[in-house]
């Protein structure tokens, strides 16, 4: 049985440069890097110790400080070339320099609907498929001795010039239905799969999952609105997400015994050359993808426009990001750019922009603020592409104060950064909201745990 | 453009960090960004945004200002030429209004943006565009003849007690433009009310009827005007309030632009024309000798600051109320209580200024109940689970 979700409220922005719907093998990238930032909150503790050591491809590198079980593996074979160390000594990134051909830790074939539910979250833990989950509240990783009262995915992707899951796991349908059979048994409830209402792929034939048929503008896509719809949080529950590809990584783990950190990362935005969707490994270089940039006029994006962290010329990719985006940075003045209906060409959820009127017209949007930060004057904006029943402002004013009984009663419990994407781009005072609620989450962990 | 840019940058340099005059760095950058848009980019989160920013907002509300802005220049003539029987043109009237009304909007700027001015570089944040609205309002809703130093006064309490005493911009708990009116009422009464103060130079004239319609009918006498010219606003009354149909048309480019909350201007007319039936229906059955209950309720919507009030002054999204269903049930209360309090009591015929710093007041109270309402229905969900 499927559930309809129809979203009403949310933002609707077409911007230029879609990838188009082709596959190319990436070429090979010289090294790849896994970074211990793109887990917030995690502390690693490294099991490879001495840099120039072999690691084969699923081969643990590290474990979480705080839960043990939480291994993050190699995605490849080849060299530990550098343990890149900050101020501190934090570790910024782990370095591999990949070999010419992928050598894989030997794992068991399981059948996930036949073993013990133990042994299984025990043996995806132990293959580093554990990180691929993300817990809420906070957005943090998970932790192993948990059972999530419902764990939640969605391969919906609503957001602007987004990559699209079904395209992305075509030919990986069966290790995507293994990886949703193992999931049923690693929760108390229920496997909910977010789908897109209006296509026709294999996902609506997707075995023992509640399908969630959704329909609406961005964030409709996002587990944060899928989860309030169908089950909420309540203080003291916690619910799984993972990524689809990530779940077909885990169903390939378990039907091949191998970890296959395979990721299909989707060139797009107006300043990529190339869109297309390429086929290559977690934390490979971005220019094995993507030629270099002059990063004073184009900004690299690895992940989304709204949630996407900013890259540079020989970065690499973010562990959980599928997408590329290269959009114009916006560094230039505009003369009286603030007068309304002055600069049509930038889109404006509010009405001062004559952007509104073309309901086809695709945008090229740059990196500008268009403006500067100011008090929060403007109200009922961020209200209008917020579906979840969540008062963002309020909520926002909370994590600015820092008051715990406030955060708490507005539902922070329910909701993470990208949540509050949207919010943050139609905000007119051009508050970092997202920022903000991940410094509200933070209080929150420290303060309630 | 590029040479314009080039010239600001020079003349910017001895402003940047680390430099000598860093510290009034906030007053240049508002001129500079009058100007230009600033370059910056986004650094966290988001990387795109959104065209608008606070500059457009609050430029939008100016315009919409404009027609009643214009059309009360025009009628402080119109009032001052018919009143004293003289013959004049459209220029004449307008010029006549011009020569009155621009040296208060110039006082009016040159005072509150000083002090913000001022504030911005003390505390070392930009000066947030909020005055831009606030200093064209208050010389909007004086009578036309308040002496220049009253308004500099009205708007220097305005901005400092009704303002930064709170935090500043976004901040501050009453409407400052309705505070400084509110001032000018109560601490120059005088000049403020009665019958010589809304034609411009009345007072050198003895016949001069130059009440306002509220004034007439408080003190029990006959209204000389008819509903379309109450409309229209070829009426008395403070310079910019008396034409609904200007600030109808304000409106309009408010609610089309989304800058203006319809909810608060809708059921701002709603609660005062509700109020206005049942004091109808009441009529004088149970309060004898008030003219006012049985003034019409469409006409106690088109007289007085009712309009001008609801369109521009409760829409304030600081001092208003800030969630959706809140901005339904402030709006209403402030028809409602406007018109409640222009009937009964006669010795503050523009009871809508009160009306809506009353409501300022109860606009967090009201926010807080509706987000009570949200709050318990997550707690309601937590019980039925732990149940």
């Amino acid at each position: 049985m499927a559930i309809d979700i129809k979203v009403k409220r949310g933002l609707k922005l077409r911007l230029k440069g879609e990838a188009e719907k082709k596959k190319i093998q990436a070429p090979k990238s010289q090294t790849y890097a896994i970074i211990p930032d793109n887990f917030h909150s995690l502390i690693p503790k490294m099991l490879i110790k001495k840099e120039g050591t072999k690691v084969k491809a699923g081969e643990p590198l590290f474990y979480s400080k705080y839960n043990e079980e939480t291994k993050v593996v190699s995605p490849v074979s080849g060299e530990l070339k550098e343990i890149e160390r900050g101020a501190r000594r934090r570790i910024l990134r782990i370095i591999i320099e990949a070999d010419d051909t992928i050598d894989y830790v030997e794992h068991e074939v399981i059948n996930p609907l036949d073993v013990d539910a133990g042994d299984l979250k025990a043996h995806i833990f132990e293959a580093g498929c554990g990180i691929f989950f993300k817990q809420r509240p906070y957005d943090i990783p998970v932790d192993a001795n948990d059972t999530p009262k419902a764990i939640y995915v969605s391969a919906f992707n609503t957001t602007p010039i987004g990559a699209d899951f079904e395209f992305i796991l075509k030919g990986r349908e069966e290790h995507f239905q293994t990886g949703i059979n193992a999931l049923t048994r690693l929760t108390a409830g229920k496997v909910y799969l977010g789908i897109d209402k209006t296509s026709k792929s294999f996902l609506h034939d997707i075995k023992n999952a509640e399908l969630l048929k959704i329909s609406g503008p961005h964030p409709a896509g996002n587990t944060g609105v899928q989860i309030q719809k169908t089950n909420p949080i309540n203080k003291g529950e916690k619910v799984w997400t993972i990524r689809p590809e990530d779940v077909a990584i885990l169903g390939e783990l378990l039907s091949t015994g191998k970890f296959n950190a395979e990721r299909t990362v989707a060139v797009c935005g107006s300043d990529a050359e190339d869109r297309a969707y390429y086929t290559t490994l977690i934390g490979a270089e971005i220019n094995s993808i993507i030629e270099e940039v002059d990063t004073l006029k184009t900004r690299i994006i690895s992940g989304d426009v709204f949630t996407g962290d900013w890259s540079h010329n020989g970065d690499h990719i973010n562990f959980f990001n599928n997408e590329i985006t290269l959009i114009p940075e916006g560094n230039q003045y505009r003369m009286f750019g603030w007068l309304p209906f002055k600069d049509n060409h930038i889109p404006s959820f509010s009405n001062t922009s004559l952007s509104r009127l073309s309901s086809k017209k695709k945008f090229e949007v740059n990196t500008s603020l268009n403006g500067e930060e100011r008090a929060l004057v403007v109200t009922g904006e961020m209200e209008k592409v917020m579906p979840m029943d969540i008062l963002p402002m309020q909520l926002l004013k909370a994590c600015m104060t820092g008051d715990i009984d406030k955060m708490e009663n507005l539902g922070i419990y329910e909701v993470i950064p990208e949540d509050f994407a949207c919010a943050e781009y139609v905000n007119t005072s051009k508050i970092e909201a997202q920022e903000v609620i991940r410094q509200g989450l933070d209080i929150m962990i420290t303060e309630v745990g | 453009m590029n040479w314009i840019r080039k010239k600001i940058d020079k003349v910017k340099e001895p402003f940047q960090e680390g430099e000598k005059f860093e510290k009034f760095a906030p007053a240049v950058n508002a001129l500079d960004t009058f100007l230009f848009v600033p370059k910056d980019t986004t650094k966290k989160g988001s990387h795109i945004r959104d065209a608008v920013d606070l500059k457009r907002t609050m430029i939008t509300v100016v315009i919409a200002l404009i027609p009643a802005l214009i059309f009360g220049i025009w009628n402080a003539g119109y009032q001052h030429y018919t009143q004293l029987g003289e013959e004049f043109t459209f220029m004449d009237a307008f010029i006549h209004g011009a020569y009155k009304i621009v040296p208060m909007i110039i006082v009016s700027y040159a005072v509150g943006l000083g002090i913000e001015f001022a504030f911005a570089v003390k505390r070392g944040h930009e000066v947030n565009e909020g005055y831009l609205v606030t200093g064209l309002l208050i010389p909007m809703i004086m009578p036309v003849d308040i002496p220049l130093w009253m308004v500099a006064i009205s708007v220097a309490f305005a901005v400092l007690i009704g303002k930064e005493a709170f935090g500043g911009t976004g901040m501050n708990i009453l409407n400052p433009a309705l505070t400084a009116r509110a001032f000018a009422f109560f601490a120059y009464p005088t000049y403020m009310s009665g019958d010589k103060v809304w034609v411009s130079e009345a007072t050198e004239m003895s016949s001069v009827s130059g009440e306002t319609i509220l004034g007439s009918l408080a003190a029990g006498k006959e209204v000389a005007y008819e509903s379309a010219s109450m409309f229209s606003g070829l009426i008395p009354g403070s310079i910019s309030e008396t034409s609904t149909l200007m600030i109808l048309i304000g409106a309009l480019v408010l609610i089309a632009t989304k800058v203006g909350s319809w909810r608060i201007i809708l059921s701002g007319f709603i609660g005062a024309a509700v109020m206005g039936l049942i004091f109808n229906a009441l009529g004088s059955s149970v309060f004898s000798g008030n003219d006012l209950m049985n003034f019409p309720w469409y006409n106690h919507l088109i007289v007085g600051g009712l309009a001008f009030g609801v369109v521009f002054m409760a829409t304030d999204p600081v001092s208003a109320a800030q969630t959706l269903k809140g901005k339904w049930i402030y709006g209403f209360l402030i028809g409602f209580f406007g018109i409640m309090i222009r009937i009964f009591n006669p010795a503050y015929p523009e009871g809508i200024m009160l009306a809506i710093l009353l409501l300022n007041v109860f606009a967090p109270t009201i926010d807080h109940y509706v987000i009570q309402g949200n709050i318990k229905k997550r707690q309601k969900r937590l019980k039925v689970k732990t149940a």
